[in-house]
């Protein structure tokens, strides 16, 4: 029984370890994804912002890898079960890799034979959101604004 | 001969009489569950992707996600509030491991404790969640409505607002319904249901429900805010 009591006693010790040694290098992966996204906030080079984007879905994938492996048990469990349910989801390489691809191809057909989307795409437009903060009411307080000051005027 | 070893080997699982799977039957149509929705907010993140990739100009989520609770106005703060968010939800999943682990001892105690901290966790996240939707509401943005311009400086579609509140919309009534489970789980823990079953599985099915919620955050996060 004494026997028994300390081996489950490892084993929680263990599963403890292997929690808090998960939980480390999940906070240290966003950590390092948050890093790249402050970075990039001032880098204007499309291919190192490219290249930036490219390694935080690496960052991305290996933390779902952590998370699905430990804290879902998955990498424990018989291999029977992890292949019914990551096998389906490698369809996934396919649907990303397709449907990128066509709306980038849907993009491309439109910039050269529609002169319209080409054209609205390099009409600068003033900012909305900036002015008054909300821009659906922006007129109501435009207004209100005037009128205050009409008040003011006539105060005067 | 060989053939036979093998397979007798192979059939050890297949013999009947037991999960070949060796998991319980609610485990394994938890994680069938889990992978149809998977497929879902795959689907939703990938037309997000697709009519992203289609379009010349997109807002720049810096300048969209840079406002934070009791910040003056106009303050600029990117990533800050979305980062606080994504920890909130790591923390509840580390709690919600520390509960399942619990349960697997027989530890009723930490058990509840820990379903106490991951529902916490999971409200502290909804509310951050209503906080930021109402904010870019009061913004000029909803369903239908875009008041950000693109990052270089054209006109956007509404497809940005549309994707934003559709999918994170879809991840928070996740978090809502998994906070609402993890309710049910611990008032069945405080009634000694488990106890008398003998077993805790009923928090290893919700605990693999809500380590769902923050995987796919890992991904709406990284979609919307970072890329």
């Amino acid at each position: 029984m004494s026997n028994h009591d300390s081996h489950s006693a490892e084993h929680h010790h263990d599963v403890i370890a292997e929690i808090k040694k998960v939980t480390i290098i999940l906070s240290v992966l966003t950590i390092v994804e948050l890093v790249l996204g402050f970075w990039m906030i001032d880098i204007t080079s499309e291919g190192l912002r490219l290249a930036i984007k490219g390694a935080i879905v690496i960052l991305m994938m290996a933390k779902a890898f952590y998370i699905v492996a430990y804290f879902m048990h998955l990498k424990h469990e018989i291999k029977n079960l992890i292949m019914t349910i990551v096998v389906p989801l490698a369809l996934f390489i396919w649907f990303i890799a397709a449907f990128l691809a066509d709306g980038n191809s849907f993009r491309n057909l439109r910039n050269n034979y529609d002169p319209h989307f080409k054209e609205q795409s390099t009409i600068k437009v003033p900012e909305k959101h900036h002015a008054g903060g909300e821009s659906h009411k922006a007129t109501e307080k435009h207004e209100a604004g005037s009128t205050e000051k009409h008040e003011e005027k006539a105060a005067h | 001969m060989s053939n036979v070893t093998t397979a007798s080997s192979e059939a050890k699982w297949w013999n009947g009489g037991k999960s070949p799977f060796d998991v319980e039957y609610g485990k394994v149509m938890m994680w069938y569950f889990l992978m149809s929705d998977a497929f879902t907010f795959g689907a939703f993140l990938i037309s997000y992707g697709t009519v992203r990739f289609s379009t010349n100009g997109w807002p720049d989520p810096n300048k969209v996600f840079k406002s934070f609770p009791f910040a003056p106005e106009g303050v600029n703060a990117p990533l800050v509030f979305v980062s606080i968010m994504t920890f909130i939800l790591i923390v509840s999943s580390v709690t919600m491991v520390l509960a399942v682990h619990a349960g697997k001892m027989m530890d009723k105690k930490g058990v509840v404790r820990n379903m106490i901290w991951t529902i916490i966790g999971g409200i502290a996240f909804l509310s951050c969640q209503a906080w930021e939707w109402n904010h870019l509401h009061h913004e000029g943005a909803w369903w239908g409505l875009n008041p950000f311009n693109n990052a270089d400086g054209t006109a956007s579609s509404t497809n940005f607002t549309n994707f934003f509140f559709t999918i994170t919309g879809f991840h928070g009534f996740h978090v809502f319904s998994g906070v609402v489970i993890n309710i049910i789980m611990l008032i069945m823990t405080l009634m000694d249901k488990f106890e008398q079953r003998g077993h805790y599985l009923m928090i290893e099915k919700a605990g693999l429900y809500w380590h769902f919620v923050d995987l796919v955050w890992v991904f709406v996060f990284t979609c919307f805010y970072l890329l």
